[in-house]
């Protein structure tokens, strides 16, 4: 297993990864790989995004022993709680180390694509905080379902554009950010949101929140003496997983399971996961895994989270199923709602309702593991963010949004 | 004719080519099939195909607009050879313009082998680039497709001399850094993109694309390249007219303004 070399040069993850994309993104994206690599090995910058994970950012995020989730689920479940960095999610990491890079490489403008609206948000404190002009695309029907996070954007002093092509959503939001990046590649850094895309980005983002698993191995082994048996992530474009997974492929011991959106489940056809329910193809400027037709066109995702309904993935993870290095499996809606319930009503924590995947996932591996070791298994579970933005979705999801009985004063007794 | 004909024999003429681009299958099969045809009889001397793709990072809103229209009215990848035949068939040469993830969903050498036998002489990949294309340019050297790739004012010169070594029959420049869609002026950046072509390979034809959207435009790209492609003004035509007699008829209209443009170069 060379994982960590990976990718090659060209941003190969075996046969996935590498640039589909025009010939004028080219320039830009070598001279982003030339960027990059110059930063990763430059201690000035190396310490000044290490300054602003810990001291901004709130990192490293606690690795928490969650023994009465655990006591339910079977398992010893340490959960890495991303959802207490700034902003509430992961996602913090990555904006801050590109938008350092897009300083460094002298571009005053960054543009960003978002679904929900957690990487808009993320992309758009990263500049305030650096300074940057931010253009946030995102789909119309997304900036509808999530006014509050459009809302949040415009305070942090992004431009919010809407996106009326094709679906709506996030893929449309990704298409339009990389017409704008044709087109502005001179000024503009495209602060791109997941580990996905054309090399090397998938590359970029990894290492940017690779700390999440340094971290997670290091504490787990503080707070155990060993290393976990499985470590789990739920998976939309990827981030958050490969974040994770990364420090941990090289220890053969240790399973990882990615978890994607199961929707109503894969075999209706109304899901979001593409490496489980689709075929491998070409989207968004890499080979990897998508949801497609007979014809290669795109067939929309659906997800009650919008964090993972996207119809591709990063392709390292394409690459790490392929060699079953890491095993995906899909989590339904349903399974996933299940899983934060219990997660609110054993730990006190509302997980984003992405996490919640993993949390599903986790639940359904424990006794699996268990019979498999003769013991209770020691399980990772990255909580990649916090439920706030889901309240309204999990709300209705229970039926809990029923109005209020208004209490008239004078009428208690 | 093969593409290489074509440029050959409207350099004899001392105008440029003009290439003109319609989705397939936009807004039907076959009133797609009638646009190209009434196309390449208004002047258009290569009908450039564009295979309909739910994800066309290239192109601009019109173009965006007719696939989508194309692919809500049920087009397959098939539709498109089809369409392909029926317009070669009538002695017009045929380019198709597509993205990758389609030819690679319906396998590459089958698909060279049926692009081939449908009668298109060549393909433009805009978001394929040679770095990724050994399959095709495996399956298009087996099966004599002419291959296109682009070059882009942020092309380097290596990086122009390592793609128009790729290509066979024509480069596609584009004009400036952006997507598809007719402009108010010609880009100043297309003649100096056109020049280092040239100096990388002062034999192959470059065709300039991204923003010609009328006669005078057409003349004034035809000046200094040897190709003019024009796409969105010509699905504009169809796009915003009030019925399919009106859009044919229009489509012939900015057809002839366009020939007449690359017939008088202007320098």
């Amino acid at each position: 297993m060379s994982a960590p070399s990976l990718p090659d040069l060209a941003g190969h993850f075996g046969r996935y990864g590498g640039r589909f994309v025009p010939e004028a993104l080219v320039r830009a994206l070598d001279e982003l790989d030339a960027a990059y690599r110059s930063a990763k090995t430059d201690p000035v910058f190396q310490a000044e995004f290490e300054s602003l994970l810990v001291n901004y950012a709130g990192v490293p995020s606690l690795l928490y022993r969650a023994e009465r989730l655990s006591a339910a689920v079977g398992a010893e479940i340490l959960l890495k709680r991303e959802d207490l960095n700034h902003t509430g999610a992961h996602k913090v990491r990555n904006v801050l180390g590109q938008a350092l890079l897009a300083k460094r490489m002298g571009k005053p403008r960054v543009i960003a694509e978002t679904g929900a609206g957690q990487h808009g948000v993320a992309s758009a404190t990263a500049a305030a905080l650096l300074d940057l002009e931010c253009v946030v695309y995102m789909g119309e029907t997304d900036t509808e379902r999530q006014a509050l996070n459009v809302a949040r954007m415009r305070m942090l002093g992004a431009t919010v554009i809407p996106v009326t092509n094709g679906s709506r959503t996030l893929k449309d939001a990704l298409n339009e950010a990389l017409r704008d990046w044709v087109a502005s590649v001179d000024s503009t850094h495209y602060l791109l949101g997941t580990a996905a895309g054309p090399h090397p980005f998938p590359e970029i983002v990894r290492d940017f929140v690779g700390g999440i698993g340094i971290e997670a191995r290091a504490q787990c082994f503080e707070l155990t003496g060993r290393l976990p048996d499985a470590v789990a992530a739920c998976v939309g474009g990827g981030s958050n997983a490969i974040g994770i997974f990364h420090a941990f492929v090289p220890d053969e011991s240790v399973e990882l399971y990615g978890f994607e959106a199961g929707g109503d489940g894969v075999e209706t056809g109304r899901h979001a996961a593409s490496i489980t329910g689709g075929s491998s193809g070409v989207l968004h400027g890499a080979r990897t895994y998508v949801l497609q037709d007979d014809d290669g066109q795109t067939v929309e995702s659906h997800s009650i989270s919008a964090g993972l309904d996207y119809p591709g993935v990063g392709p390292e993870h394409a690459w790490l199923h392929d060699t079953g290095r890491a095993t995906y499996e899909p989590v339904t809606d349903a399974e996933a709602m299940a899983a934060f319930h219990l997660l609110c009503r054993t730990e006190g924590i509302i997980p984003a309702i992405e996490s919640a995947h993993a949390l599903a996932g986790a639940a359904r591996i424990a006794p699996r593991l268990r019979a498999e070791l003769g013991r209770t298994p020691t399980i990772v579970v990255n909580l990649s963010g916090r439920g706030d933005k889901d309240v309204h979705t999990a709300g209705a999801y229970f039926g809990i949004l029923d109005p209020v009985e208004t209490i008239v004063p004078g009428e208690q007794e | 004719m093969s593409i290489a004909d074509v440029f050959a024999k409207a350099k004899a003429e001392n105008r440029s080519v003009l290439i003109g681009c319609m989705p397939a299958g936009f807004p039907t099969v076959e009133d797609s099939i009638a646009s190209m045809i009434a196309m390449h009889e208004a002047g258009c001397d290569v009908i450039e195909v564009e295979l309909p793709y739910s994800d066309p990072v290239m192109d601009g809103p019109v173009i965006q607009k007719a696939s989508d229209i194309a692919l809500a009215a049920g087009v397959r990848t098939r539709d498109t050879l089809k369409i392909i035949e029926a317009v070669a068939r009538t002695g017009a040469p045929v380019v198709l313009m597509t993205y990758w993830n389609p030819i690679e969903k319906y396998g590459v050498n089958a698909f060279a082998r049926d692009l081939a036998a449908a009668g298109a002489t060549g393909m433009i990949t805009p978001d394929l680039i040679p770095d990724e294309a050994a399959e095709w340019i495996a399956a298009s050297d087996e099966h004599r497709i002419d291959r296109t790739f682009l070059v882009s004012p942020s092309s380097t010169d290596e990086r122009i001399a390592m793609t128009v070594a790729q290509c066979r029959g024509f480069v596609y420049a584009t004009a400036l850094m952006g997507v598809t869609g007719a402009r108010t002026s010609v880009s100043s950046q297309a003649p100096e993109l056109v020049d280092r072509v040239r100096h990388a390979d002062p034999h192959m034809p470059v065709g300039v694309g991204l923003g010609v959207g009328n006669g005078a435009q057409a003349a004034e790209v035809a000046g200094f390249a040897d190709g003019v492609i024009v796409g969105s003004a010509l699905i504009r035509s169809v796009l915003e007219a009030p019925d399919r007699a009106t859009g044919l008829s229009r489509l012939r209209t900015l057809s002839a303004e366009l020939a007449e443009g690359v017939r008088n170069p202007r320098n």
